[in-house]
């Protein structure tokens, strides 16, 4: 019998009809999943306020001023993010390990201040068992944690040993930081909202 | 051929190869479709003869869940919640999509393995670990989760240590079939052999990409509401539990302020989609081997194709059709019962076209095209008996009886469950090479056919008189259920009996994968898609050169062609 060819397609290049690649492809539906576990945890805040006799102003019990540094941080590591996304396909290495760099640094800042505004709610005494507001913040935010430490373990590994590929397979490498950087801006985004529905709103 | 290279254990076992990640689907999914039936068939002794110890098996369930052999109440309720999440979650559609889907989509496609082999293999992991979880929970102290497999707050926040478990076990499987129908929609999008547009697709392979857009989209709710029911047992928070709630006499010490109601629109949120999750792969399965028994083309295939797109769509807006009792209002029962009922359409179209498709064909009644038109009537049966539940008034009545278990049965027992048993006969000769045994085939199928309509059927008489569904003794307490408890001994009788001619199927199975000679034919059934056009067993790779298309998924009987069939792959 001859040898099968077991190659898959499109691993690289993208298919000429859909304009992408398989991973791509695999990314986007993955956020569209994800647009849905943090719909149905939005609809509960939405359902649970509405039902509620009484909702605490988000600025009573919540830091304006951290949750808007924590904002800025988030936002410039997308930036960044970008950055070496576009440095990585111009095979610009030393720039794209300077900005992926920074994009784990911002993100350690992130968890920082995130883990400090932890703290203080629990020096207060104010657990997710508090009341209803405190519960909804603490299980978005949560979530939304565990997504910027799953994208930072990501990222370091790019960073660090992962990025041997930049020189073997740059163009299968430069896919591989595109489509991190896409989860990266999902996760930003998602903190943009979780910041005006829970601190502003 | 390159896998004899490799070990048995990269081969078998931490196979990332399609083919042996959709039979170690299967073949799991089997053990637990088993196991769950056996925590049935523990139930139907409860039900028909109430507080008497089972014979023979009551002395092995322990004291702490059945002392002297008789079944105790809360043993009763783990059964009943443990039956439900194990036939759905780790039966029926790991069967339905982990394994027909796994196997069947590459080779329907053309294409050599799925987009992400390793996710893949991962998905297969994961669910394992998911299934044992749930396994495992029974042996935790105050036994596995016994709130129901819909986990209704109050009761299951403040249930027993099971129900965290049960918890854990669901992220995993929630987990598994994210990463599968990411790879399965990755895979029909992207690897589509060459010619094979979309219009060409087999029927299974729709049915299967409609499937996977739902479980990619309607699975991550119930997967935040599970998050949330976490949060409510381990760190005492309060989302679904009202103020003033009061258990055993004593106030409940928590904040208050949630809403059960919350619990139960992220689960029916899910919950419904999941029914067509289960509906449709069964669709396309029976679609596939009844086209290649009449041996004349689809009737309808577009109409069909618009109509699963059209089902998969509606299905998200129907969820609330679970939940007329709960007191959410007339306005948006309403809303409901009118998406209700025009999703019925597209399922009726379907099922119109496929019994108008047997109009003039020449058909083979074999084994599998037995099971496969034996799913249209069931199907149809459990489908008709959900319109009257759809209508808001109506289901006040019949609400939670014996009524509703007879409806979904109908379309997951002898539905959906006839069409994996159609498909595993269909393709057994590709994944096997071996054929299974005719007259055995025969053996499990008429009398599966009688059995499963003896259980159900008379379901419906008692739910009419509404016996509750969920009461240990079957309602042995309430007046209006004496007329009809005399069922429940022929019910059980039935399911036993079913029990018994499931081991014609199970010593087909093994046997005919033991016999030695091998049907040397790559198409045994005369089949048109593209599996057939593989080596039999397929190799690592699929095919033996990459196939091109020219021409729609049934073309039978065509005038003028030599034979009754024309391959996709046929210039």
């Amino acid at each position: 019998m001859s040898v099968m060819n077991t190659a898959i397609p499109y691993t690289v290049e993208a298919r000429p009809e859909t304009g992408l690649y398989n991973a791509k492809l695999g990314m986007w539906l993955f956020l569209a999943s994800e647009v849905m576990l943090f719909g149905g945890l939005f609809s509960a805040y939405v359902f649970l306020r509405m039902a509620a006799a009484h909702w605490p102003a988000g600025s009573s019990i919540l830091s304006i001023p951290l949750g808007a540094v924590n904002t800025v941080v988030l936002i410039t590591s997308s930036i960044t993010m970008s950055l070496a996304s576009a440095a990585v396909k111009e095979r610009k290495f030393d720039q794209f390990k300077v900005n992926l760099g920074l994009t784990i640094l911002l993100a350690l800042v992130f968890l920082s201040v995130k883990s400090f505004e932890y703290g203080m709610k629990f020096s207060h005494h104010m657990y997710p068992k508090t009341n209803t507001f405190l519960a909804i913040y603490f299980a978005l935010t949560g979530v939304h944690v565990l997504h910027v430490l799953g994208g930072l373990v990501v990222n370091a590994y790019f960073w660090g040993p992962g990025s041997r590929m930049g020189q073997a397979d740059p163009q299968r490498f430069a896919n591989r930081i595109e489509i991190a950087g896409l989860y990266w801006n999902f996760v930003d985004v998602v903190w943009i909202l979780l910041f005006v529905t829970l601190y502003l709103l | 051929m390159i896998l004899q290279g490799r070990s048995f254990l990269r081969r078998c076992i931490f196979s990332t190869d399609h083919k042996v990640v959709g039979i170690q689907y299967g073949i799991t999914a089997l053990f637990f479709l088993l196991f769950g039936f056996c925590l049935m068939l523990l139930m139907r002794w409860q039900l028909a003869y109430p507080g008497t110890p089972i014979p023979w098996i009551g002395q092995w369930l322990g004291e702490n869940r059945a002392p002297g052999g008789v079944v105790l109440p809360e043993f009763y309720n783990e059964l009943g919640a443990m039956h439900g999440t194990i036939m759905v979650f780790l039966g029926v559609v790991p069967l339905l999509v982990g394994a027909f889907g796994n196997y069947l989509i590459p080779l329907q496609i053309g294409a050599p393995d799925m987009a992400f082999p390793k996710l893949n293999m991962a998905s297969y992991w994961t669910y394992l670990l998911g299934g044992l979880t749930m396994l495992v929970s029974f042996f935790v102290p105050g036994g596995a989760a016994n709130s129901g497999c819909t986990a209704y707050p109050p009761l299951a926040d403040i249930a027993t240590a099971g129900q965290t478990v049960w918890l854990l076990g669901m992220v995993c499987i929630i987990t598994s079939s994210l990463l599968g129908s990411i790879n399965f929609i990755t895979t029909i999008f992207q690897l589509r052999a060459e010619g094979l547009t979309f219009m060409r697709l087999p029927f299974f392979v729709w049915a299967q990409l409609i499937t996977s857009f739902l479980l990619l989209l309607a699975f991550p709710p119930l997967e935040a509401a599970g998050i949330l029911q976490l949060f409510d047992r381990v760190a005492a928070t309060s989302f679904f539990l009202p103020s003033g709630l009061v258990v055993s006499g004593e106030p409940l010490k928590v904040s208050g302020g949630g809403s059960a109601l919350l619990w139960q629109h992220l689960f029916w949120f899910l919950g419904h989609p999941e029914v067509y999750v289960i509906l449709l792969p069964s669709m396309g399965i029976v679609t596939e081997i009844i086209v290649n028994n009449i041996r004349r083309p689809l009737y309808g295939y577009r109409t069909m194709v618009y109509s699963v797109i059209f089902l998969g769509l509606m299905s998200f807006i129907v969820w609330a059709h679970h939940m007329y009792l709960t007191g959410m209002g007339t306005a948006l029962s309403a809303f409901f019962q009118t998406t209700t009922m025009i999703i019925s359409i597209p399922s009726v179209v379907i099922l119109s076209c496929l019994f108008l498709s047997l109009w003039g064909g020449s058909i083979r009644f074999n084994t599998p095209m037995l099971f496969a038109l034996s799913f249209l009537p069931m199907f149809g049966i459990g489908g008709l008996t959900g319109l009257p539940l759809g209508v808001a008034t109506v289901d006040i009545h019949l609400h939670d009886t014996y009524y509703v278990i007879g409806h979904f049965h109908y379309i997951v027992a002898p539905g959906t469950i006839f069409a994996i048993f159609a498909g595993i006969y269909y393709w057994f000769p590709k994944v096997t090479g071996k054929r299974m045994n005719e007259n055995l085939g025969q053996l499990h199928f008429w009398p599966s056919l009688f059995l499963m309509n003896g259980i159900f059927m008379p379901m419906f008489i008692q739910g009419l008189a509404g016996v509750s569904r969920r009461l240990y003794d079957g309602g042995a307490q309430y007046a209006h259920a004496q007329g009809v408890l005399h069922l429940n001994v022929g019910i059980s009788m039935c399911a036993w009996l079913l029990a018994l001619f499931q081991i014609p199927f199970i010593v087909n199975l093994i046997w005919s994968m033991a016999k030695k000679e091998k049907a040397a034919l790559d198409n045994p059934w005369e089949a048109t898609t593209l599996e057939w056009a593989a080596p039999t067993p397929p190799p690592h790779g699929n095919f033996r050169e990459i196939p091109k298309v020219y021409r729609g998924p049934y073309e039978y009987s065509v005038p003028g062609a030599a034979k009754d069939f024309t391959p996709q792959s046929e210039a």
